[in-house]
């Protein structure tokens, strides 16, 4: 795209490409960039990067997640996908696609443990990348696939995270005994941890992530493999501790339901790319206004068609895609009790009434085309 | 991140600052070194290996115990008496001496707590979360790296001390203060050796993602250095550079140069050449060919070398095994440094 000097001299994984004014830099420096944008000899226009300063300016106050433009590739492939992303104080965000669409690639590059290959990322207005330290001692991380060491006890395995965060043995101990009883884990706590069971294994790597006391907590997949009843468990805990510790957090996850019921905002992720963003019910209302209604009835569900077409709004009807005894009404607004009035009229209780597109798997069919456990 | 660290404007000099004010409090090499260490110490693995390696080093130590006590007339002559202990193959138990054993069996105690330092990390699935808290990347293998000398130091000081006391209620001789300075540069030079093996299998744990396969590929090289490598690399270096007897003595010194220079290569070879030189004060040269070992005895009267004599000749040695083990370490940590954190 250019042929000067600078251009070309930088290496197309340049960490540095974007990188913050630092505070403490009297003088502004030299950027790759500036000298790029400046006038060249040859008078083609070209695009003006934009600097840090600029990509930031739009991110509110209390932001304490922000991205901008934020791309990671391994070599072709393209993990994240200039990803812009806003995380408030106090908010729980979801961070929803299916497994490989980069979704743990953006924690990773949050946390600092991957470098961007652009982009900037402000985690408690920090660069993860230049003080990985800072940011790192505020966040608590749930790794997708927790592990703990297997010799070890539940409390000994945060005894060592608690030293790794410096915090000293007495105030250290008693901080993990309150933890420990938080996620239920008092019992087995002296056990080693290689008698955990997944959903232990999972209660205890929450009760690690709070050992720092965070100011965010980012959980990548924190309900995967475990049996529902244990998601139920861990979804409680987790609302209880999230309102209790006034945390910000950062969830993402590929199984819907979780998601609904924890989060305030929810990002759907596709192939790298944040596809739609915003709370639940908005998204299901800006995407489209017209409605439909799963209808089944006691009888004959064609007898379904006749009295929904005398409804005014309503633009078709439709059999169900797998399930005979149930048609799609569609309209162009909730018609669902009329309709309800009117089968009753006609002699057809309702055995079955849903509206599509208000729930999380609707709006993740309409927002990620390669389906729910697509891979790309 | 290592570019800041290069580079010397002044922009990038404060953020090097700033990162070192950021890693001083810390320490979290040393919390994860004390980490490993209450592993290593309690592991199973520490207590085969100074199982194993005790008996080997008593049970020739107590046959050659017998043999000197035999020729204690010889013996109450040579003031360096308890050097023999070592470095004597009683011939009751099969000519091998004390330092044979544990030349072998040293590469066995560094690899062996250093094969599973960072895979088994990966596998258990702890690295994200040990990398989620606030240390540097560089903790986590100068941690494991520092935990597996110290664990190794004291294995080996428990030998020589037990090792060493047995010497002294078997024979009766109290060792001199250059025995004792001998055995411990000897002592230095074995734990230097070991951390070699430490920092290369540290290296391979870092590459290989199986702890299992690291470890095979660890102990086959061990068993390629110190079995091949005892008659493949000499076969080498005499079909590379041979010494021809009808060539001038000049050709001739210059081909054993040669070769010495290709043996040196093997860090096995540096460690068998310290040992020569400080374990036995009679060798005045460390030069494999048997030119060269021939024309350097025919000059010199049959006398001992001092201590510092001694560590003189093989100086060279001990720095080339230093920096043989400084540069898999760098090795290990530069890769493990651009590695994913995730599998």
């Amino acid at each position: 795209m250019t042929s000067s000097a600078p251009a070309s001299a930088r290496a197309p994984h340049d960490p540095h490409e974007l990188e913050a004014d630092r505070p403490e830099d009297g003088v502004q420096p030299v950027r790759p960039w500036d000298v790029e944008a400046a006038p060249s000899s040859d008078d083609k226009p070209r695009r003006r990067r934009r600097t840090v300063a600029e990509l930031l300016a739009d991110a509110p106050e209390d932001a304490v997640i922000v991205t901008r433009r934020l791309t990671k590739k391994y070599g072709e492939f393209t993990a994240v996908d200039s990803l812009d992303l806003t995380i408030r104080k106090g908010e729980v965000f979801g961070l929803l696609g299916p497994n490989g669409a980069g979704k743990t690639t953006t924690v990773l590059m949050l946390l600092g443990l991957t470098e961007p290959t652009r982009g900037v990322v402000r985690v408690m207005g920090l660069d993860p990348t230049r003080e990985p330290l800072t940011v790192k001692r505020q966040v608590g991380y749930l790794p997708d696939n927790v592990g703990f060491y297997g010799g070890m006890s539940g409390r000994e395995n945060l005894r060592y995270t608690a030293r790794l965060n410096g915090l000293r043995r007495r105030e250290a101990d008693a901080r993990i005994s309150e933890l420990l009883a938080e996620v239920r884990l008092e019992e087995a706590a002296d056990k080693k941890a290689e008698t955990y069971s997944r959903g232990m294994r999972q209660r205890l790597g929450i009760a690690d992530a709070l050992v720092k006391s965070p100011s965010v907590l980012i959980l990548d997949e924190p309900t995967i493999a475990i049996d529902p009843a244990g998601v139920e468990e861990l979804l409680g805990l987790l609302r209880r501790l999230v309102r209790e510790h006034s945390l910000t957090v950062l969830l993402s996850s590929h199984i819907l339901g979780q998601v609904q019921s924890l989060c305030d905002r929810v990002g759907f992720y596709s192939a790298g790319r944040l596809v739609a963003a915003g709370p639940l019910d908005e998204l299901a209302r800006g995407a489209d206004t017209s409605v439909e209604l799963e209808v089944g009835v006691q009888g004959s569900a064609s007898a379904i068609a006749a009295v929904a077409l005398g409804i005014p709004g309503v633009t078709g009807v439709a059999p169900h895609e797998h399930d005979d005894r149930i048609r799609i009404v569609s309209a162009n607004h909730d018609v669902s009790a009329q309709l309800g009035t009117a089968l009753a009229a006609a002699d057809l209780p309702i055995v079955h009434l849903r509206r599509r597109g208000s729930d999380l798997l609707e709006l993740y069919r309409r927002y990620v085309p390669e389906g729910i456990d697509g891979r790309r | 991140m290592a570019a800041a660290e290069t580079s010397g404007t002044p922009v990038r000099k404060t953020r090097v600052e700033s990162r070192r004010a950021e890693r001083a409090p810390s320490g979290g090499w040393r919390t994860i070194a004390a980490k490993e260490l209450a592993d290593h110490i309690a592991s199973w693995r520490f207590f085969v290996l100074l199982l194993v390696i005790g008996v080997l080093s008593v049970l020739p130590m107590y046959f050659s115990a017998s043999d000197v006590q035999g020729q204690a007339a010889a013996a109450s002559g040579n003031p360096l008496a308890f050097l023999v202990l070592f470095t004597h193959g009683a011939s009751s138990f099969g000519g091998v001496a004390m330092i044979t054993l544990v030349t072998l069996l040293v590469p066995l105690v560094g690899i062996s707590f250093g094969f599973d330092g960072i895979n088994s990390e990966r596998s258990q699935g702890t690295l994200s979360r040990l990398l989620a808290q606030p240390v540097h990347r560089d903790d986590v293998v100068n941690g494991k790296f520092a935990a597996g000398i110290f664990v190794i130091t004291v294995m080996m000081l428990m030998l020589v001390l037990l090792v060493t006391s047995i010497g002294i209620l078997r024979l009766g001789i109290i060792p001199q203060a250059e025995d004792l300075a001998r055995v411990g540069v000897w002592f230095i030079a074995t734990v230097l050796y070991a951390s070699f093996w430490l920092a290369f299998a540290l290296l391979l744990s870092t590459v290989i993602r199986s702890a299992a396969t690291a470890a095979l590929v660890g102990f086959g090289t061990w068993l390629g250095v110190t079995m091949v490598g005892g008659f493949l690399l000499p076969a080498v270096a005499s079909f590379l550079f041979p010494i021809d007897a009808t060539a001038s003595i000049s050709s001739q010194f210059g081909s054993a140069a040669a070769q010495n220079l290709l043996l040196r290569l093997s860090p096995a070879q540096l460690y068998s050449d310290i040992l020569q030189a400080v374990m036995d004060p009679r060798t005045k040269a460390i030069l494999i060919s048997n030119v060269g070992q021939a024309t350097a005895s025919q000059e010199q009267i049959p006398n001992l070398l001092s201590l510092d004599q001694s560590i003189l000749l093989v100086w060279p040695q001990f720095v080339a095994l230093v920096a043989l083990t400084v540069l898999l370490f760098a090795i290990a940590y530069v890769l493990f440094l651009r590695q994913e954190v995730r599998a």
